[in-house]
C-alpha cells in the first residue's frame, strides 16, 4: 500500500474560503496566478506548498484583501473579499511587530484599531500572550524577544482579533530550526484548540505535511493547484514519533517527487 | 583623542584657539579683533541686561512658534507626501526648490508683506525649517517596512488611526532627524529675520553694536548665539539617539 492511499478526498467539507478564477498579473505583466481555483474547508488547516513563483504568497495577500486579483472572486464564508475584514487576521513572515509598542499593545493592537476598550482588549491579549507561550513577557519590547517570541506576539495578535480564517505567510520562515520545530508543535495545538480555519503559506515540505490537515500542492509556470493532498498521518503520537512515522515519512518523499522537476 | 597618552577632552581644542585670538587681540591690529578676555567680560555684562533680556525674549518667542509651525505643517504634509503618489508630485518639485533656494531673498518680500515686525520673523524662521522637516518626514514614511503597512491595512486601519498609531510612529527616527536640522535652520532664520527686519530682538541690537563700532558687544553676542544654536543641535541629537534602536530594529 503506498502513501497515496493516505492522501484520500473529503467529502462535501463545509467550505470556509472559496477562491474562484483568481488571475493576477502584477503591473507590468508578470503572472503570479493564473485563472486558479481553490478551496479552504472550515476548522482545517491548509497548507499553500510550492516552489518559490508559484504565486502562493500572491494568493494568500489576494485572500487577505491586501492585494485586489486582475479577475476572479474570493469568497468567505460565501460574502465576496473587497479588502481586509475583520474575519480574516494575518500573520507575517517578518511578524510587522511596532517596535514602539510593548508586547501586550502589539498583540492587543488589532482589537485597538477596533476601539476595544483598553482594559477589555489588554484581558483579552492576555489571555493569548499565554496561550502563544509568553506570559510574563507582556511587558517587554520587540527589540528584546528572539525571532521565535516575536512571531509568537504576531501569532496571538492575530488570534486576539477573534478572527475566524488565520492567514500565515511563512511564519516560521525567519526563526531558526529548533524553534521552529517547537513552534509546529505548539501551533497544532492552537489550531485544535481554536477551531479557526488556517491557511499557511510555507516552502517547507516536512513543515507542510506536519501541520497540515491538507496540502495544496501548487506549481509554476503556468501557476496552479496540481493536487490536494490529505497527509493523515496520526495525531495522537508524539511529535518526534510522528516526525519517525513512515507515514509521514512517504508522503514528505511523495511530494518532494512531485516538485523536484520543478526546482532549479 | 589621545596625545603621549594624555587623554585630551572634546572641546581642548576651543582652549587654545581661545589662547591665539587672545594673543592677536592684544596685539591690536585690527579694531574688529578685540581680545578674546574683553569679550568675556562684556558678555557677563551686557547679558544681565534688560535690553538683552528683552532681545533674548522675542527670539526665543520667535523661534518656538516658528519651529512649531513649521513641525506642525512639516510632519503631515511629509508624511502624506510619503504614502501618497499624488500629493508627492505635487509637492516634491516646490519642496525641493526652496530647501535649496536661497531664503534671504524673499525676507525682504515678507517685510512688505507683514511689515518690520514679529510675524515677518516667525515667518521667515517657518520659511527655514519647515522643508527640511518635511522631506525627512516623507523619506521616513518611505522607509517604513511594507508588511508594517500591510499589517495596518489588515487590521483595518482607518486613516487617521494608520497616521497617528503606525506612520508617525515608524517614521519617528528621521522624523527627530528633520526636527533637529530644522531647529539648526530655525535658527538662521530667527537670526537672519531680526538682522533684515533691524528693528526688534537680537537685530536691533546688532545694528546697534555695528552703527557703533562696539566690536566686543558684537562678538559677545555672537558667542551667545552661537552657543544656543550648539545647545539646541546637541539636545535633540541625544533626544534622536534614544530612538536609533528602534530604526535598527525595522530592518
Amino acid at each position: 500500500m503506498s502513501a497515496l492511499a493516505e492522501a484520500v478526498p473529503v467529502e462535501n467539507p463545509e467550505i470556509a474560503v472559496s477562491v474562484n478564477d483568481v488571475t493576477k498579473i502584477y503591473p507590468g505583466g508578470v503572472e503570479a496566478l493564473n485563472d486558479m481555483t481553490i478551496q479552504f474547508p472550515k476548522g482545517e488547516l491548509t497548507s499553500l506548498l510550492g516552489p518559490s513563483g508559484c504565486g502562493k504568497t500572491t494568493l494568500l495577500k489576494i485572500i487577505a484583501g491586501l492585494l485586489k486579483p486582475t479577475s476572479g472572486t474570493v469568497t468567505v464564508n460565501g460574502i465576496p473579499v473587497t479588502g481586509p475584514g475583520r474575519e480574516r487576521a494575518f500573520v507575517f513572515q517578518d511578524f510587522a511587530l511596532m517596535p514602539w509598542a510593548s508586547v501586550l499593545r502589539n498583540a492587543a493592537f488589532g482589537l485597538e484599531l477596533q476601539g476595544v476598550a483598553k482594559s477589555e482588549r489588554h484581558a483579552i491579549a492576555e489571555k493569548y500572550i499565554e496561550a502563544v507561550g509568553l506570559k510574563g513577557y507582556e511587558n517587554l519590547y520587540p527589540h528584546e524577544l528572539s525571532g521565535g517570541m516575536r512571531q509568537r506576539v504576531g501569532l496571538a495578535r492575530a488570534l486576539a482579533v477573534n478572527a475566524e480564517v488565520l492567514l500565515m505567510d511563512e511564519p516560521f520562515s525567519a526563526v531558526d530550526e529548533q524553534t521552529r520545530r517547537k513552534f509546529q508543535e505548539d501551533l497544532l495545538q492552537v489550531v485544535a484548540d481554536e477551531q479557526k480555519t488556517f491557511i499557511f503559506v510555507t516552502h517547507s515540505i516536512e513543515e507542510a505535511v506536519y501541520v497540515s490537515q491538507s496540502i495544496a500542492l501548487l506549481l509554476p509556470r503556468p501557476s496552479r493547484v496540481s493536487e490536494i493532498i490529505r497527509p493523515d498521518i496520526r495525531r495522537d503520537i508524539s511529535p518526534d514519533a510522528i516526525r519517525r512515522d513512515p507515514v509521514y515519512l512517504d508522503i514528505v518523499e511523495r511530494i518532494w517527487q512531485g516538485l523536484r522537476t520543478y526546482v532549479e | 583623542m589621545n596625545i603621549f597618552g594624555i587623554k585630551i577632552p572634546m572641546m581642548a581644542s576651543l582652549l587654545i584657539w581661545a589662547v591665539v585670538w587672545e594673543i592677536v587681540g592684544q596685539l591690536e591690529l585690527s579694531i574688529l579683533l578685540p581680545p578674546f578676555s574683553h569679550i568675556i567680560i562684556r558678555l557677563f555684562e551686557i547679558v544681565p541686561t534688560a535690553t538683552f533680556f528683552s532681545a533674548f525674549w522675542i527670539t526665543a518667542k520667535c523661534f518656538l512658534i516658528g519651529t512649531g509651525i513649521a513641525i506642525i505643517v512639516g510632519i503631515p504634509v511629509g508624511v502624506l507626501m510619503g504614502r501618497s503618489i499624488v500629493i508627492d508630485r505635487m509637492l516634491l518639485p516646490w519642496v525641493n526648490m526652496f530647501l535649496s533656494a536661497p531664503l534671504t531673498a524673499l525676507v525682504p518680500v515678507l517685510m512688505t508683506l507683514f511689515g518690520f515686525g514679529t510675524k515677518t520673523i516667525i515667518l521667515t524662521t517657518v520659511l527655514f525649517a519647515v522643508w527640511i522637516i518635511v522631506l525627512d518626514a516623507r523619506a521616513g514614511v518611505k522607509n517604513i517596512t511594507p508588511s508594517l503597512i500591510e499589517m495596518t491595512k489588515s487590521f483595518q486601519a482607518n486613516f487617521w488611526q494608520a497616521f497617528t498609531m503606525v506612520y508617525v510612529w515608524a517614521a519617528l527616527p528621521e522624523i527627530l532627524a528633520g526636527i533637529r536640522l530644522g531647529c539648526i535652520r530655525s535658527v538662521k532664520g530667527v537670526i537672519i529675520g531680526q538682522l533684515l527686519v533691524s528693528v526688534v530682538g537680537f537685530g536691533r541690537l546688532f545694528e546697534l553694536y555695528s552703527a557703533n563700532f562696539l566690536m566686543e558687544h558684537m562678538w559677545a553676542l555672537l558667542f551667545v548665539l552661537f552657543f544656543f544654536a550648539f545647545l539646541i543641535a546637541e539636545g535633540l541629537g541625544i533626544l534622536e539617539r534614544k530612538f536609533e534602536y528602534y530604526a535598527a530594529s525595522r530592518g
